[in-house]
């Protein structure tokens, strides 16, 4: 009788490590993916802060040429300042793309200034700026496919289980969703 | 911002929001490049340690005279370890001195952002896009146009861009150039190119040497008069050597331009890849097939780095458009049309 109750607690001991192991396997999976999405989102913060930077000093050099575009300015201080104060991920995408709109619908105004596009302080602004977007944009790239990694790796059983005690929340894609940002800004003369 | 296509001067276009393009063939990805381009590194290493053992061998055949028996054996054993030796220390060499080598022999200088803040801008986007380390950026002044890449690895990379080419191209252009060099990290193109054009450098310098002892060495001493005895074995050793001494040469160039046909429209692939805006690339190769201005300095061992060949007979001739055997780059009309197919 003995014998057979140490096979049993030993099979059950057995039994739960090996359960154990696997969480842990399947714990750490999902949190270093977890983990990649968050860097990959940082990556973009970088730019996105690098861009709220530039944006005062092309605004105050724009306003030296374009003294008319008064709301053009205001569209592009309101957009930066909600997305600099964005309390979520979700609410900040949905700023930057605010504020992506309203810096190419400057952009689009300076083009009627030829004094403006011949100042090599707007030329270089101008540079960083369209660099600042191309990084953001690559950047975008590399969070959503880690985030998808990341989502579909919740989302698979067994894993999801795990992931629903543990409480992986799937994260959401950085998309242009508005067709605003899509859309190549035109300027009313 | 405005999206221009034509691709205005100074300006371009914003391509981070563009949908991905597949470029590669079908049964293609990098990481089987990858894969490849480490291989093949560590052939070339074997092969080349290997193929100077046997010279070193060959080289003290000769020397000797290759006739007294009693001499001969331990000193083909000397030239055997010597060479290995050597073959080893020039591996070290080549692995973490190459790429310095090769910038130097190209007449290139290191850059920083102040100097060309634009140009850093590229790789800075490119980089992120192609998930890379940011390489370090040389400039070459020559008015010709050209670019490359080297470097053992994506850690320790490096680029390279002729002042002419730097000058002629608008955003866009570069970008797709600077993205082309980038491919060239990613698929460790770099470090078999920088093993090659090193390499192959030391095995020519080693060939011609052997060369001079075969021609004025100590064969016409009186010595040769007693292998004048009759060993054949003698003469098969020499002649053996001789035919070694000149097919080493022919070797390490068949070698290097075996590389670099295929991987160069790769690299272009690459590049659409990360960029999404073949246009770019397009008209830079559109550009650069247009230039007859030959690279100034040009180290015949370094042709197979350039984007574009970099010879004056190619470049004269206007044979960037022919197709030949010897030519270590497609024919930039084939690149071309393989761009559009992607547009």
């Amino acid at each position: 009788m003995g014998g057979l109750l140490v096979i049993v607690v030993l099979g059950l001991v057995v039994l739960l490590v090996v359960f154990g192991l696997w969480a842990i396997g399947i714990y750490n999976g999902l949190q270093r993916k977890r983990i990649g999405a968050q860097t990959a989102w940082s990556d973009i913060d970088v730019q996105l802060k690098r861009r709220h930077d530039l944006v005062p000093n092309l605004v105050n050099t724009v306003k030296g040429y374009a003294t008319h575009e008064k709301g053009v300015f205001e569209n592009v201080a309101t957009a930066r300042s909600a997305a600099m104060g964005a309390q979520s991920i979700d609410q900040q995408i949905a700023a930057e793309g605010q504020l992506s709109a309203a810096l190419g619908r400057l952009f689009a105004v300076a083009e009627a200034y030829p004094e403006l596009k011949a100042n090599q302080n707007f030329l270089a602004l101008q540079e960083e700026l369209t660099s600042t977007e191309n990084k953001i944009g690559f950047a975008r790239t590399n969070y959503n496919r880690n985030v998808a990694q990341f989502n579909e790796a919740t989302l698979v059983f067994p894993a999801n289980i795990l992931a629903g005690m543990f409480g992986f929340q799937q994260m959401k894609l950085y998309e242009l969703d508005s067709v605003d940002e899509r859309k190549v800004p035109t300027v009313q003369f | 911002m405005p999206d221009s296509d034509g691709g205005s001067v100074d300006g371009g276009a914003v391509h981070g929001d563009r949908p991905p393009i597949r470029a590669y063939p079908a049964n293609i990805t990098y990481r089987d490049l990858i894969a490849e381009n480490r291989r093949k590194s560590g052939v070339l290493v074997g092969g080349m340690i290997a193929l100077l053992i046997v010279m070193g061998v060959a080289i003290a055949a000769l020397a000797t005279g290759a006739g007294r028996g009693d001499v001969v054996v331990p000193a083909l054993i000397t030239g055997g370890i010597a060479a290995g030796v050597v073959g080893v220390l020039v591996s070290v060499w080549s692995w973490y001195g190459g790429a310095n080598a090769i910038l130097s022999m190209a007449g290139a200088r290191e850059i920083e952002k102040r100097d060309d803040p634009q140009l850093f801008n590229i790789m800075e986007e490119l980089a992120i896009a192609a998930g890379l380390p940011m390489p370090k950026v040389y400039l070459i002044d020559d008015p010709s146009l050209n670019a490359f890449a080297t470097g053992r690895d994506p850690e320790h990379a490096a680029v390279a861009i002729t002042t002419g080419l730097r000058e002629r191209l608008s955003r866009d252009e570069l970008t797709g150039v600077m993205a082309h060099e980038m491919s060239h990290i990613r698929h460790f193109d770099i470090r078999l190119s920088m093993l090659m054009a090193t390499l192959a450098g030391v095995i020519v310098f080693a060939a011609d040497a052997a060369r001079r002892i075969a021609f004025y060495g100590p064969r016409g001493s009186s010595r040769s008069n007693n292998s004048k005895g009759g060993n054949p074995l003698a003469l098969i050793i020499i002649v053996l050597a001789i035919i070694l001494i000149v097919l080493a040469p022919i070797i390490a160039t068949v070698l290097r331009l075996a590389i670099s046909r295929q991987r160069e429209y790769l690299a272009d692939a690459g590049a659409v890849e990360i960029t999404r805006y073949p246009q770019g690339l397009i008209g830079a190769l559109d550009k650069l097939g247009n230039c007859r201005q030959p690279l100034r300095v040009v180290n015949d061992a370094l042709t197979p780095l350039y984007i574009v060949n970099p010879l004056k007979k190619a470049v004269e001739a206007g044979r960037h458009n022919a197709s030949s055997m010897f030519l270590t780059h497609p024919p930039l009309a084939e690149r071309i049309e393989r761009l559009r197919a992607l547009m």
